[in-house]
């Protein structure tokens, strides 16, 4: 029971966010980047855009509207696929237009019609709508998935030329059954395919889910981990419902290089937005060959410690231990921690310590609350915070460093979205500052790092922080002065702490941010 | 559990049995870890680690928090202390001691200072011990930086800037302390170290690493700047 209070205590410290601005959609298409601005598509053709992944308008709509459409970028074309019920369901096809720019500002941006790549004919297992595009990495094969819960989830090659079929006479294979709204893409000797499962469009009474199986070929068969085929409805759990958003769907991936990788998808029922349905972007994270969704940062107080080193970042000021300093205890006769010690402990020793020592620093009886060396107070021990001890902090710039981490009040970063401070894919970008206090974290000329004296909103204040495929973090400034590199947080050293290229194979530019 | 103080004196003896017996094999040894240099100059092997160092004996000090650190070695012992590049044998006044400055080698990636001092018969507890070695760069080289460890607290200067510091009781780990980017000059660079140690162990290692925090090539070793 004492758990299971411990974690609504930690749940409600932290602040979930989705995306900002106008984000209402439902069946997303993939987002996509055109000349530096984010693209988005739902059913009814309305559009998204967004300068930085984060905050999002209205955007032009498709001249063709239709059921959930899907976009891709080969060559100087952006193709897009996009259903229609040509009938009574589940009559409907599946049309390609496209254009060479998403931008409606560039002279380029015009649309074609590219004519149907598939249909279903209101009898036949099939429905064909929900289209998602792919382009297999390894040929260059251009495959196209498409159906709901009528019939099976098909897949048809197209021309990667022409955005249009092969062979429009081609048998479409069927890969899956009971979903919808299914992708695809490859990851590491593996194609996955994404399938979106439960019941859309009830509100906050959708039971959306998104799950994947994968194969060797891109023609399948589609296995969950426990084997079953998505054929026969398998199908492993990649996002469900959680915290105050209901039923995920309409996977669509996004890989921004390094290794990491997001996707986007819209919930059913947003609960802070009155339930209304939201494009959302998530961390895409891998376990033993298989993804699952992760989590964008939140807002609340945190531990951040390298995973390379197992320290912890810390501001750099003298430490005062928590409770105040105590003695280490000598060893005085035979036995640990038995009669007293020999000679005073070193926490206790004049002028080591800022305050006076709490205990006496020498061996003694080892029972809770009995004093000495290993009793403890016999009281619980207030967690310290940066009011107790900060009267010594020096006032201006100080450097940023690595340390044990102590639970003290220069190592608790408290991690904020930064007003007005925009920001990418799923995320604003964050202040960091030390709990209780407004000394941020920098970054600074040449590429280091430094503690300013108070926040003040310029870009090396700025810190994007995303969730890489071992859930890990990687941490990194938007703005370094006089530079246009793009560098992480890294642990150079085990007390020592830089800026540096993000390097995917080492673990220096790794962070796990912990609940203090 | 760890209680590092109780083995000193145990382990203590052990070396200063093992330095008397090695003084009378070897006539410039300094307890099994440590040796007289030979030559001008050394190029640090592939780990980059610096072997060759000038110790001076240990003076008296105690406190391992940053700011009691900080006062040790800001305090006033011998005249140019951070600027002197000395030669082995020379002595300076501390106090009421005279202490020599000792040229050594050291055959491990460390340089074990419990083995250097427990071998001239000093003190190894709540000691600070100064260390000074030049680094010969055959060009410019901006953009590395001075990775050290020690046991326990120390202070390091390039060139007469403070470039890194690590506090507190602790234990040498390799890249402990790494500095901010800087730039090793053409030619000599005087690279000079405070150890401050407590009691038990004390030891200390250094390398530079490059901007790929691989272990620094091109430079060398020598304990004084070339033509002197």
């Amino acid at each position: 029971m004492k758990f299971a209070v411990l974690i609504t205590l930690a749940v409600a410290a932290s602040i979930a966010f989705a995306l900002d601005g106008q984000i209402g959609i439902h069946d997303p298409s993939t987002i996509v980047k055109c000349n530096g601005k984010y693209y988005t598509w739902g059913t009814g053709g309305a559009g998204l855009v967004s300068d930085d992944g984060w905050t999002w308008r209205r955007g032009a709509n498709l001249p063709r509207r239709g059921l959930a459409p899907d976009v891709i970028h080969i060559g100087d074309r952006y193709y897009v696929y996009v259903a229609a019920n040509i009938g009574a369901q589940p009559k409907a096809a599946v049309n390609m237009i496209w254009s060479k720019t998403l931008d409606p500002d560039s002279p380029d941006y015009k649309w074609e019609e590219g004519g149907v790549v598939a249909t279903s004919n209101g009898v036949e297992d099939s429905n064909a709508i929900d289209p998602g595009v792919f382009l297999d990495p390894n040929d260059g094969h251009l495959w196209l998935t498409y159906g709901s819960y009528f019939g099976y989830i098909r897949l048809v090659q197209l021309d990667p030329k022409t955005g249009k079929r092969v062979n429009p006479n081609d048998q479409p294979r069927d890969l899956a059954i009971n979903c919808e709204a299914s992708d695809m893409f490859f990851h590491d000797g593996w194609y996955y395919l994404l399938g979106t499962h439960g019941s859309c469009c009830r509100g906050a009474d959708s039971g959306y889910n998104i799950r994947v199986g994968r194969s060797r070929k891109v023609t399948g068969p589609y296995l969950d981990p426990d084997g079953v085929d998505m054929i026969q409805g398998g199908g492993k759990m990649l996002i469900g419902s959680g915290g105050r958003f209901i039923g995920p769907g309409h996977f669509g991936l996004l890989d921004f290089g390094d290794g990491v990788q997001k996707f986007s998808m819209h919930w059913e029922a947003d609960l802070d937005r009155g339930g209304a349905s939201v494009l959302d972007i998530r961390p895409l994270l891998w376990k033993d060959g298989w993804p699952s969704a992760g989590e964008n940062m939140k807002e609340g107080t945190y531990e951040i410690e390298s995973v390379r080193t197992g320290t912890a970042l810390e501001m750099a000021v003298e430490g005062v231990p928590v409770g105040g300093p105590r003695g280490r205890g000598g060893r005085g006769g035979p036995g640990r921690g038995g009669a007293p010690g020999g000679g005073p402990g070193r926490g206790g020793a004049a002028g080591q310590g800022g305050a006076p020592p709490a205990g006496a620093g020498r061996g003694g009886p080892g029972g809770p609350g009995g004093g000495g060396l290993f009793g403890g107070t016999g009281a619980p021990i207030p967690a310290q915070d940066a009011a107790q001890v900060s009267s010594k902090w020096p006032e201006g710039k100080i450097d940023a460093r690595m340390a044990n981490y102590l639970c003290q009040a220069q190592q608790k970063w408290t991690i904020a979205p930064a007003p007005d401070g925009g920001g990418y894919p799923g995320s604003p970008y964050f202040k960091i500052t030390v709990a209780g206090t407004d000394r941020a974290l920098a970054a600074t000329d040449g590429g280091e790092l430094v503690v300013l004296p108070a926040f003040t909103g310029g870009a090396e204040q700025l810190w994007r922080i995303e969730q890489l495929p071992d859930a890990s973090w990687r941490i990194e400034p938007k703005g370094i002065p006089n530079s246009n590199e793009s560098m992480a947080l890294s642990a150079v050293g085990a007390s020592s702490a830089t800026l540096s290229k993000f390097d995917a194979k080492s673990d220096k530019q790794r962070w796990l941010i912990k609940m203090p | 559990m760890n209680y590092p103080r109780i083995y000193p004196f145990l382990h203590g003896g052990l070396v200063a049995c093992c330095a008397l017996l090695s003084v009378t094999a070897v006539a410039q040894s300094f307890g099994p870890t440590l040796i007289s240099p030979t030559g001008a100059q050394k190029a640090p092997a592939a780990d980059g680690f610096i072997s060759r160092w000038l110790i001076l004996e240990p003076i008296p000090a105690n406190g391992l928090t940053d700011s009691a650190v900080q006062a040790i070695v800001q305090k006033d012992y011998f005249p140019g202390q951070f600027t002197v590049i000395p030669h082995d044998g020379d002595k300076v006044t501390v106090g009421d001691a005279t202490l020599t400055w000792h040229a050594v080698e050291t055959k491990l990636y460390n340089v074990n200072l419990y083995h250097f001092a427990n071998a001239l018969g000093k003190p190894t507890s709540n000691v600070l011990f100064w260390a000074v070695t030049i680094v010969n760069s055959p060009r410019e080289m901006p953009g590395v930086r001075l990775a050290i460890g020690s046991n326990a607290a120390s202070v390091w200067w390039l060139n007469g800037k403070e470039v890194a510091a690590i506090y507190g009781d602790r234990q040498t780990v390799i890249d402990d302390g790494v500095s901010k980017r800087l730039t090793l000059n053409k030619g000599a660079n005087v690279l000079r170290a405070a150890v401050i140690n407590a009691g038990g162990a004390t030891d200390f290692c250094a390398r530079f690493l490059d901007a790929d925090d691989k272990p620094l090539k091109g430079i060398t070793i020598s304990l004084a700047a070339p033509g002197k």
